[in-house]
């Protein structure tokens, strides 16, 4: 980690990135056969947030990355966040309107 | 150690070879935000239409094979960690590494699609492709089609992105067999990288979204 020019993740960064994407498969695999009403959607949704955060993070280097890396990531998701957010916005109040 | 590799390219626009490498991890990165935009319109017409025919999407759901969607989500994992070696072997100027995990990762991406071929034939065999030859015996056959249109559309895109991506694989491993990349300059592996890295993140929410719905 003494080069000053480029900082990237070591070896064991990766493997263990690797496990904890491996395992929080498992798990939302696991959760999916539970019923757990309303929750099923919201353990699912973040856990896949969990480790698409992990991958962004670590393997496409963004934490160690320039702050000008970071805005970009960040404002491409929050742009999704405001698609799907707006949208749902209106579609899960349609019916209470009649 | 020194070689041709250990000299980078600068092109004339840059004033040295730090400002020209995030030049290109920026331009990189704004392509993979069109990218999440691209991919976002298909996430948000699932929303929709999941909210509205829940129960067909749940019933749709169903029908997917769930061990062949787990195995693929481990496969692009695995594959997401020796393109993630690949690109560390290329920084400290390991040329055989390079070449043995681009190698990899292009082996795992063909299993993945390999078996997502084999899930597309059952789907055609089973009468599920949407069009004038869809069958479903039981509620709501419509709106069970339109989840897999949806299916067949975003699972297809992806599959397409990973196709582009066994091209730039295969162009990588030419040029590192070459010994074109080392320390100096290994851009074109990083930015090949950040690519497959994102088809994979596409996958971790598609494959929850389309496989796990209503399994209990």
């Amino acid at each position: 980690m003494s080069d000053s020019a480029h900082h990237g993740p070591t070896l064991g960064v990766y493997f263990a990135v690797f496990a904890a994407l491996v395992v929080l498969t498992g798990i939302t695999v696991a959760v999916a056969f539970a019923d757990l009403g309303a929750l099923n959607n919201v353990v699912m949704l973040g856990i896949a947030v969990t480790k698409a955060t992990l991958v962004v993070l670590f393997f496409m280097h963004v934490f160690y990355g320039p702050r000008l890396v970071w805005a970009l990531a960040a404002g491409g998701f929050a742009w999704l966040v405001i698609l799907i957010g707006f949208t749902l916005s209106d579609f899960l109040t349609r019916v209470a309107v009649g | 150690m020194h070689s041709l590799s250990d000299a980078q390219p600068l092109a004339h626009q840059f004033d040295d070879t730090d400002q020209q490498r995030r030049a290109v991890s920026f331009g990189m990165w704004a392509f993979l935000v069109n990218e999440i935009m691209f991919f976002g319109g298909l996430f948000a017409t699932y929303t929709v239409y999941r909210v509205l025919y829940a129960h067909a999407f749940h019933d749709g759901s169903h029908h997917l094979d769930i061990t062949l969607g787990t195995i693929n989500t481990a496969v692009l994992i695995a594959s997401s960690l020796t393109m993630a070696l690949g690109v560390w072997s290329a920084e400290h100027g390991k040329r055989r590494p390079l070449m043995a995990w681009l190698l990899m990762t292009l082996l795992l991406g063909g299993v993945f699609v390999g078996i997502k071929a084999v899930e597309y034939h059952g789907k055609w065999v089973d009468h599920l492709v949407p069009g004038p030859g869809f069958v479903w015996h039981g509620e709501g056959a419509q709106h069970v089609q339109i989840f897999y249109s949806l299916y067949f559309a975003m699972t297809g895109f992806h599959a397409l992105h990973m196709l582009v991506g066994f091209g730039l694989l295969t162009w990588l491993i030419i040029d590192a067999r070459r010994g074109r990349f080392g320390p100096a300059y290994y851009a074109p592996v990083e930015m090949v990288g950040l690519y497959w890295h994102f088809v994979d993140i596409v996958w971790i929410f598609l494959f929850p979204l389309l496989y796990l719905i209503g399994r209990h």
